[in-house]
Order: structure tokens, then sequence, then C-alpha cells
């Protein structure tokens, strides 16, 4: 499958992913013009299609209670989005502000321990040949089909019994090991490392820890972002595992935290719709500056997805 | 290569290995061990539960309870819909991204990969407001078209939930789609143009299969995440807990049985015949997509 990609690592040689590849496109002027436009209008309304929620959820985050009900969703109706983030932000004590950071720090802390480890698995895979290697690779490759619920149910049961169940490192220590970092660390060292310039710095007597602290990473930052972002992205989105191993909800994340409330007015009669509205709202605001300001990366992590 | 090398390179594995040892393999074990028991009520029930050693047991119950079963046949149902059809618009949409110039396809790849970037709960959580009467703008629509939709009745949950799973989709599979249509040799389409081939014949016959890869590719990473969908029905749950019930999917009804009937044995067992199961279905899915090749 790795013929198909244009931009497959293995190509970039060692200043990392290369952007991904432009071609001109000469034979599109000889299209038909009737064939472009209806090409173009399909574009237009997928684009709408795929746009509009995102509208109506930052319309829907302006508004107040009365407006949120009786307005049209797709347009603005006074501007209450700071009476709203005031109201989010000082809700039962702050919680939501507890339940960002929360967020940020297992997936932060949770995917930099996770990326610094499997950034050396795919090292040593790639470029030594140690017996049982076929075996670790093997492991990496079949995780993928594991369900996760195989996982994180007897991972309750584990944690519960050394206490560490609705504590962060419930969160933090599953975080740590992550089979798809190690296949993407694994692929950009291949791409990225080559043999000789290890030779080399051995003949000059560098230890091995040395080599990959001082060169191979620093040679892998591209990768390593990239891996980073993924993982960070992953972590950021997961529900069943801190759904299952935090109860408390001074432990939450973001996502159960607003799972929580979208069930209230239904549980309790409070009704915080406006809520957590407003907060999906800034629960995207972290992700989408994150994966704008590194899109290189991430766009070519998405299409390594194609070479698993 | 040297002997003490060979070892210096294994170490650099040797955090993950270990890692891989507590969080991946002893789960496993445990849970296929933890299977294999059953907690037992002794004599009129006062004496507490007794833990036994129950054998194949639980696997038996859970191959012949309606409920399990149903919640499989119901996500295999649904994924037979709405995969092949986010499948057919991600890739049409990759073909007309391939259609326009570089630089519009550049402009509408990020826009249409927004979705992408929204947390699949946050998603749901956008979506089921979407479909609420009380403040989606999606009823309003509907009355002006004068069509009375109610997106929770139990015949529209499944449809409710597809377009959401859809919506979210279709950005990322038409990337990897839309990769590999980059990867095609430009001179094929020349010579096909050379030949008298229209477009949508070149579309047909040379693009179409030469992605036939990354068609497969995303066929079966949907279909691994659509055996054990959760999130969406779960919150959907949280709206409407009169049409979606606690055996909706089989995650819900594992996650049921292990949380709130407590009966982690048999959770255990329904959890090992899941992983069975979606190993028996990628595999059946590789066989079947290979064999078309030959």
């Amino acid at each position: 499958m790795a013929t198909t990609t244009t931009d497959s690592p293995k190509k970039s040689g060692r200043s990392g992913m290369p952007p991904v590849q432009r071609i001109t496109r000469p034979d599109t002027a000889s299209r038909g013009r009737g064939g472009q436009r209806f090409i173009l209008l399909g574009l237009i309304l997928a684009s709408a299609y795929s746009l509009f929620p995102v509208w109506w959820l930052i319309v829907a985050a302006t508004k107040d209670r009365v407006g949120l009900y009786q307005s049209n969703g797709m347009w603005f109706s006074g501007m209450h989005l700071w009476d709203n983030l005031h109201q989010l932000f000082t809700y039962e004590d702050g919680i939501f502000l507890r339940w960002t950071a929360n967020s940020f720090l297992y997936a932060g802390v949770g995917s930099l321990g996770g990326t610094l480890i499997a950034l050396a698995t795919g090292y040593g895979l790639a470029r030594f040949d140690f017996p049982g290697r076929g075996v670790v690779f093997a492991c990496v490759v079949g995780s993928f089909l594991i369900p996760i619920a195989l996982l994180t149910l007897p991972l309750y049961l584990m944690f519960s019994e050394i206490g560490l169940v609705d504590t962060p490192w419930a969160m933090l220590i599953p975080c740590l090991i992550n089979p798809f970092s190690v296949y993407l660390a694994k692929v950009y060292t291949e791409a990225t490392i080559p043999f000789e310039l290890l030779e080399a710095a051995r003949i000059d007597g560098a230890g091995e820890l040395r080599i990959f602290f001082s060169i191979v990473l620093r040679m892998m930052t591209t990768g390593g972002a990239t891996v980073f972002l993924l993982a960070f992205v992953n972590t950021w989105n997961a529900f069943f595992l801190p759904l299952t191993v935090l109860r408390g909800e001074e432990n939450w994340t973001l996502n159960i935290g607003l799972y929580n409330w979208t069930g209230k007015t239904l549980e309790s009669g409070i009704d915080v719709t406006s809520l957590v509205l407003t907060g999906a709202l800034l629960s995207i605001v972290p992700l989408a500056i994150m994966m704008t300001a590194m899109r290189r990366y991430w766009r070519s992590g998405v299409t390594m997805g194609a070479l698993k | 290569m040297i002997r003490s090398q060979r070892w210096k390179g294994a170490a650099f594995t040797v955090p993950f290995q270990l890692g891989f040892v507590f969080l991946y393999l002893l789960p496993i074990g445990y849970a296929v061990y933890e299977s294999l028991f059953q907690e037992k009520q002794s004599g009129l029930g006062l004496g507490g539960a007794t833990r036994e050693f129950a054998g194949f047991d639980n696997y038996q119950l859970g191959l012949t309870d309606s409920a399990f079963m149903g919640s499989i046949l119901r996500v295999v149902l649904f994924a037979c819909v709405q995969i092949p059809f986010m499948l057919l618009v991600s890739l049409v949409l990759a073909l007309f991204l391939d259609a326009v110039t570089s630089k519009a396809a550049n402009r509408f790849r990020i826009v249409l990969l927004v979705p992408y970037m929204i947390p699949g709960v946050v998603a749901a959580i956008v979506w089921v407001n979407l479909y609420s009467p009380a403040v989606g703008p999606l009823t309003p629509l509907g009355d002006l078209f004068g069509f009375d939709w109610n997106f929770f009745a139990p015949s529209m949950v499944w449809p409710s939930i597809g377009n959401l799973l859809t919506w979210h989709g279709i950005g990322y599979n038409m990337v990897i789609i839309y990769s590999a249509l980059q990867g095609v040799p430009r001179e094929l389409f020349e010579a096909a143009r050379l030949d008298g081939a229209s477009e949508s014949r070149i579309a047909l016959s040379i693009k179409i299969p030469f992605v036939r890869g990354a068609l497969v590719l995303t066929g079966l990473l949907s279909i691994i995440q659509m055996l054990q969908i959760f999130n969406e029905p779960a919150l959907f749950r949280r709206i409407t807990p009169e049409t979606v019930d606690d055996s909706f999917t089989p995650i819900m009804i594992i996650y049921n049985q292990a949380f709130n009937a407590g009966n982690y044995h048999y959770a255990a067992a329904l959890s090992v015949l899941l992983a069975l199961i979606l190993g028996v279905a990628s595999f059946l899915f590789f066989r079947l997509t290979s064999k078309e090749v030959d």
C-alpha cells in the first residue's frame, strides 16, 4: 500500500516528511465547462454540509437561553458569549476549568511520555536486528485489532486492585504505551535515519544512548511532532477509558464532563444546554489551534494511516 | 552488527515491551481467566456469592444471549448500510478534488476535514442538539418543507446516528483515498484521453481500480470501529433513554454487565467473544476483498 501514497516517507530522505506533492494538472482545461461546474457545485454542497453544524454551534454559543430556544438557529440574536463563558467558568466552582486542565494534563503529559517511548521503540525496531524483533513488531500490528473493551475492563479491575482507579495515573499510564505511535516511529526512523550515519557516530566513539538522544531524536523532530500530535488528539478525544477508570468528577476530562451535562436536563430538570454548547465549542478550540499550527505534520500523519 | 550492539538495540524497546506486557497481554489474559468463572449464590443466597469455575458456561450464555447477539446483528446491519454509503461519498469527493485545480483542491480539502478535527463526543453533542426539537434548526427546517421528522423516534435513531458518523468520517476517508489518487501515474490519463476515453470513463476504469487498496483499508478501519460503536449511542441515550436502551450495541451491553450489573465474569466473556468476532470479520473482509483481484 505504500506505493499508493505520493508522500510516502520512504522517499523523503533526511529532512523528514516532504510537503504534500503538488501536481500541476494541465488536463483540467480540456474538461467540459459543464462538468467542472457540476464538480464545483458538489464540492461546495459537501463543504456546506461539513461546516453548518460548526457554524450553528458558534452561533448557539453567543445566545442567551431565550435566544437559543426561540430565535433562528442559523443566525445571531444578541451577543451573550461573554455571559455564557462567565457562567461556564463559574458553574459548580469552575469545574469546567478543572476538566480542561485535566484534559491538557492527560493529553499533554501522557502523549509526551508515550512519544518518547514510541520513538525509542521505533528506532530499536528499525535500526537493530535483535532476536525477538519480529515478535515485538507483530504485537504492535496485532494490537490494532484488539477491541478497547477487552483491554479497558480488566485494566479497570487491575487498577482498582492497586488503588489507581479514580486517580490521574489511571489515564496517564495507558497513554504511555501506544502501538500506533510505535508503528509510525518505526516508519519515520526508516525514512530519516541512515545506517551510515549511525556507523560513523559509532566509529567516532559515541555510545548508543548518546547517539539516540543527541543525533536520532534531533533528526526525528518532524516525525516525533507528528506522533505527538496524533497521540494528543487521540487522548483528548478518548471516551471509553476515562468513562471507565475515572469516577469522581474532579478527575474527569472535558469529554466526560460534557457527556454528563448533556443528560442533566432530563435527569434533574436543570437546563444546562447553553453551558454544554459553549463548553463544546471551547473544547474544540485547543485542537483546532494545534491542528492548524501543525498542519504540515498532521496531514502527513493522516495519510500515514494509509500505510498501515 | 556486533552482538553487544544488538542487545543495546533491544534495550531501546524494553520500556515498550514492559508496558505492553502490563497494559495489553496481562489484561487480556486476566479477562480470559475471569471469563471462566461465575459468581454463584450459595443455598438460599444468605451466605453471599462464591466464585466457582464455570468452564465455557459464560461463553455459551453469551452465544445464546438474544440481547447480545441482537446487538451484534443490529450493528452489522447498520455497518452494511452506513460504511458503503460513507465510502462512496468519500470516493466521489476525492475524485472531485482530483478533478479541480490543485489550489481549489487544497482549499476544499481543508474545509472538508473540519468535522474530523472535532472530537467524536463533541460531534455527537452538536448533532444531538441539531436534531433536538427544542433548540435544533432541523425541526423548523422540516416544518418549512412540510416534513414532521422526529430524529429520536425508534425508526430514526440509526439514520440519525448514521448521518452523524458520515458527517464525521467523510473528510478523513476522503483524504486517504485522495492521497492514493495522487499516486496514479498521470501519463495513464493522457494515454486514455488520446484513445478517446471520457473523464468519467477514466475515473471508473483507471482511478477507482487504482485506489482499491485505500478503499479496502478505510473499509476495514470503519468495520473495526463500527463493531465497537459506543460513544454516539451512549450520548443519544442521555437524551432519549426510551429509544436507545442500555443493550443497544455490544460494547454498551459489556459496559452495563460490568458496571451496572456487576457481572465482570460475563462481561469479560462477552468482550473476548467480541474480539473473536472482530478478528473473524476483519479476516473475512480481507479475504473477500483480495479475492476480487485475482
